[in-house]
């Protein structure tokens, strides 16, 4: 009987084990090696498993320390060379923000040079705003397909195809807007094709992976007792999306439109290649404009280092450089008021 | 804890239970340490080889005694020269084992300021030193090595062949925005320039329209790759480009009943041309001066000037100061 028993007690546990489809716990080896060592009392395995520690966080240290020096002397850097133009100068800041023209190498006898960048803010934030008008609806309907109508086909066919946007070069995108949208916009809407529309519509498929990622992770972060208690009550499907879920993951939503925002402000190339580069204020959608990004790119190479001009482009790089930190505390923001 | 970690667990660590009663698994661990000191030491070692390699091929050994040239220099500047003095290293460093130039692009402005302060030890500039501001010019020394000639260039379909200087100045000034005001057909100007800081453009505003200063209209571009293909592509658009980039997907305008030939240039009958210089701190020595010395021979300036689309200077029979 007692053989029966023995045998019985194997199987037993040999299927319980399998349903597990692990081995029983076993002190000794201990998946923490740490733990078997203490014990098994392994001194020596213990003093060096102690060292790779102390190792491990030395490292990680050294490596916070010189994110935080390289973060701190980009900042230093920017500053003290944007700050630089104002100086001794004459130039004041309200100028050089709000004014209008930009003609750094205009002669004395005519006024000498002034440093105007509205034209270059004017056309960044309207190149953003137009790219966020195309891309959030987008996006946000894109998120709401893959989480929500259809995750199955949205999860592993749409999102790794927008995500892949994300891989191809900015140069390619400002090609194929120089070689399709700018003859494309010339021919049906008129004006010559290098327009602030061109550089929002090429900035729209740019910043569309990073709406719909950080859109998808919001809506899939809604918890389900919000969608089941919603369909317990009748809602269709269309109410419970419109009514309970978009806005329940509304700061995610936003944290992603901002950030999109912030990658919009600070391409360059694409943007350069389609917009036309005119530092002049645009009045229409059809007009050509200029950003912060390609006006400092256009001069920077041959500006001579220390001149003002040169300063000057600096400046215009400490004025992005406040931008972008605007658009992360307004994300910090978010965060912090959703936790709320 | 453990359930979940165990999961994770690979098969070379369920087989070390088996045997763990013994003190089999306290061997295997030092024999796995021992490994993976060796490891550590092996990469250090290699590491080091490699540093040491790096240290003593970098070395910038002085050209002492012997003939043979060696050391290392480093060029920088404008980038419509780059590609001729890209080739001429390679070249140079054939002919030449000991020695090794690095050239980068960076524009102008990069490579006079580089090359002031020391930092590069030849800087390639499209402009003179003299006219770009906040250089001190005269601490450099001027090393002219080809000629560059500009066209104005238009869409295929403009049916202008032809700009007198006045013409074309007040095309660039904004005065006249219709091709039919110069003899062509009802079509509007799109003027695509240069930036402003850009050595082109400075060389046009000053050979083709007189110093007048351009208007701010068109559009903007800062490669030739992208004003040909714009140019190529628009209606209406005038620009002005090297003559190496010119092809026939592009109309060349004649300035003046002068078309902008390399004959027409060296002979000094078409004025819109520019020297590509190489600027050094003080005269040249070492490596950077036997470099200069082999730009400017004949074998360079017969073959490789004129192959790439510049104007050997050599060839020039009028000159110019600035």
């Amino acid at each position: 009987m007692s053989r029966w028993k023995e045998l019985r007690r194997k199987l037993m546990r040999s299927r319980f084990e399998k349903s597990l489809d692990v081995a029983p716990y076993d002190p000794l080896n201990d998946a923490d090696e740490m733990v078997g060592d203490v014990l098994r009392g392994d001194y020596e395995a213990q003093y060096w498993n102690k060292t790779k520690a102390t190792i491990g966080r030395l490292a990680t240290l050294v490596c916070v320390v010189l994110v935080m020096v390289i973060a701190a002397s980009v900042i230093l850097f920017i500053s003290q060379k944007g700050v630089s133009t104002f100086v001794g100068t004459g130039i004041s800041i309200r100028d050089f923000i709000l004014g209008t023209i930009w003609y750094p190498d205009r002669p004395l006898d005519q006024g000498g040079p002034s440093f105007g960048i509205l034209p270059f803010i004017t056309g960044s934030f309207s190149v953003s705003m137009l790219a966020l008008l195309f891309a959030v609806p987008l996006g946000v309907a894109t998120a709401i397909f893959v989480s929500e109508i259809n995750p199955s086909f949205g999860g592993k066919v749409l999102r790794p195809c927008t995500e892949l946007f994300v891989g191809i070069p900015s140069v390619v995108y400002g090609w194929i807007g120089l070689s399709v949208l700018v003859p494309l916009i010339r021919n049906h809407l008129g004006g010559f094709g290098f327009s602030i529309l061109s550089g929002g519509i090429v900035l729209s498929l740019m910043i569309l992976p990073t709406i719909t990622s950080v859109a998808c992770d919001a809506l899939k972060a809604v918890p389900n007792s919000y969608r089941e208690a919603a369909y317990s009550l009748g809602a269709t499907r269309w109410q419970v999306i419109s009514k309970v879920f978009v806005p329940a993951a509304g700061p995610g939503i936003l944290t992603g439109v901002v950030l999109a925002m912030g990658r919009a402000f600070g391409e360059t190339l694409a943007v350069q290649m389609v917009i036309g580069n005119v530092p002049i204020i645009p009045k229409s959608l059809l007009d050509p404009g200029i950003t912060l990004t390609t006006g400092i790119t256009m001069d920077m190479v041959n500006t001579v280092n220390g001149s003002l001009w040169n300063s000057a482009l600096w400046s215009m790089a400490l004025v992005l450089l406040i931008l972008s930190l605007f658009f992360m505390s307004i994300v910090k923001l978010i965060a912090k008021r959703s936790k709320l | 804890m453990s359930v979940v970690r165990k999961r994770g667990r690979d098969a070379s660590v369920c087989a070390r239970r088996v045997c763990a009663n013994g003190d089999f698994g306290k061997k295997e661990r030092s024999a796995k340490r021992l490994t993976k000191i060796s490891h550590v030491v092996g990469t250090n070692l290699v590491l080091g080889l490699v540093f040491a390699l790096l240290l003593t091929g970098c070395g910038n050994q002085p050209n002492g005694g012997t003939s043979e040239i060696s050391g290392s220099i480093i060029v920088s500047g404008a980038t419509a020269l780059q590609p001729l003095v890209q080739q001429a290293a390679e070249d140079f460093m054939v002919d030449h084992p000991n020695a090794k130039i690095v050239v980068n692009g960076g524009g102008s402005g990069t490579g006079l300021s580089q090359v002031s302060e020391g930092q590069v030890d030849i800087g390639m500039s499209d402009i003179f030193a003299e006219e770009k501001d906040g250089i001190d010019a005269s601490k450099l020394v001027d090393h002219r090595v080809c000629v560059v000639g500009f066209a104005v260039v238009a869409h295929p379909e403009v049916s202008v062949d032809n700009l007198d200087k006045q013409q074309l100045i007040d095309i660039f000034t904004g005065k006249v925005t219709n091709w039919s005001e110069v003899g062509g057909q009802d079509l509007a100007i799109i003027v695509v320039n240069r930036p402003k800081s850009s050595g082109t453009r400075a060389t046009f505003k000053k050979y083709a329209l007189d110093g007048q200063e351009e208007a701010e209209a068109g559009m903007t571009e800062d490669s030739s790759g992208a004003i040909k293909k714009i140019v190529s592509e628009t209606p209406g658009t005038v620009s002005y480009l090297a003559l190496s980039y010119v092809d026939d997907s592009i109309k060349t305008l004649k300035l003046d009943g002068k078309e902008p030939t390399v004959e027409n240039i060296t002979s000094g009958e078409y004025p819109v041309w520019s020297y590509e210089h190489l600027y050094t701190l003080g005269e040249p020595e070492g490596v950077a001066a036997a470099f200069i010395e082999y730009m400017l021979s004949d074998d360079v300036q017969d073959n490789l000037v004129s192959e790439l689309g510049y104007i050997p200077i050599t060839e020039m029979k009028v000159s110019r100061e600035e």
